[in-house]
């Protein structure tokens, strides 16, 4: 059975999509934020590998032609950005402001939460980027001494905090100007939380894609800096 | 015949974007060089948004799939989950929470600030 499934690649590429869709129908039918289809998608996967026995590099076999799709689709985002850059321009100084403040913020909170739990060095350096793209904060990690599958751990968890708690974050802190949405998204969930700004809006996935790029290159800058603290 | 002229745009893009992520010493991803030069090649009108708009507007309305594989990829790191998974959900939940409400709360503080003084 197991190697009947993991001797084709359409079974990985199948049960992704299947999976997504079964989010969809789940969140369409029961209209929760809890029921993020991101967020079943990756536990239904999980479940089927987890049941199968099929290791996880068999299935990204197939899994690799919807995650292949990611670095293309990261190129696209430049469509949203430069339809919007009207908006950049206008609202520059908010936009520059508004990315370094949550850059800073980011850094302080994994300093201030490592010392309340107690966490050493190595953590610390693990969760500093994790609100940065994967691709960027892998390497931040590495280069500062952290446990880089940690980090992808974190930056994956950050993410769907972004992109499920979204909608509810704006709703609680009075967020309500889209250029400032798409900011927060993109700044503390960088590309998986963009996923949930573009569905929000074309303003909201404009700032979104534009916070990824600028808040990874910030955070390269301020990550050896603050490292030492603990 | 259009569609596979806007697929050949996007992957050439993506393609050259790879190509400066292995070049450069930089760590900057491929799809952020290809992001900057996908914009620089609209704002110079070299590409048209036409030419990229059908299939780029498909990918991204598809972009949340695209992540699950590497969520699925957790499942790698079940001893570390086990070992360390509740504190670094703990971490991770309340600082993107924090981080996304004063990111947010700021930038819409600096703009009301400016628009009333446009209107004044």
């Amino acid at each position: 059975m197991k190697e009947i499934l993991e001797n084709s690649i359409y079974f990985g590429f199948f049960i992704t999509i299947g999976a997504y869709l079964i989010g969809l129908f789940l969140k369409k039918k029961l209209k929760s934020a809890i029921f993020n289809p991101l967020m079943i998608g990756m536990l239904i996967v999980i479940g089927i590998l987890f049941l199968t026995g099929v290791d996880y590099d068999s299935y990204q076999q197939g899994g690799q032609f919807v995650s292949g799709l990611l670095t293309p689709a990261t190129v696209c985002l430049a469509i949203p950005l430069y339809k919007q850059l009207h908006l950049l321009k206008t609202h520059l100084v908010a936009v520059a402001v508004g990315i370094t403040s949550g850059v800073l913020t980011s850094a302080l909170c994994i300093f201030f939460l490592c010392q309340i739990f107690k966490m050493g060095h190595e953590h610390y350096v693990t969760l500093l980027p994790k609100s940065i793209t994967t691709a960027i904060g892998m390497g931040v990690s590495e280069e500062a001494g952290g446990i880089v599958t940690l980090t992808v751990m974190s930056i994956i968890i950050t993410g769907i905090t972004g992109n499920m708690c979204a909608n509810g974050l704006c709703r609680l802190a009075g967020i309500t100007h889209p250029v400032a949405k798409g900011l927060a998204i993109g700044t503390s969930a960088h590309a998986l939380g963009t996923a949930k700004a573009l569905e929000l809006g074309e303003v909201e996935g404009a700032m979104s894609s534009l916070s990824i790029a600028v808040a990874g290159v910030m955070t390269v800058a301020v990550v050896p800096v603050v490292a030492g603290w603990i | 015949m259009k569609t596979v002229k806007e697929i050949s745009l996007i992957l050439g893009i993506t393609w050259i974007g790879d190509l400066l992520n292995q070049l450069l010493p930089l760590p900057i991803p491929a799809g952020v060089y290809g992001l900057f030069l996908m914009l620089a090649l609209l704002c110079t009108g070299i590409v048209k948004l036409t030419d990229v708009e059908g299939t780029g507007n498909f990918l991204l309305d598809y972009m949340s799939p695209m992540f699950i594989p590497a969520g699925a990829g957790l499942i790698r790191y079940l001893d570390e989950i086990k070992a360390v998974g509740g504190i670094y959900l703990v971490i991770n939940v309340i600082s993107t929470m924090i981080v996304f409400v004063v990111t947010g709360k700021v930038a819409q503080f600096v703009m009301t600030r400016s628009e009333k003084k446009r209107t004044v």
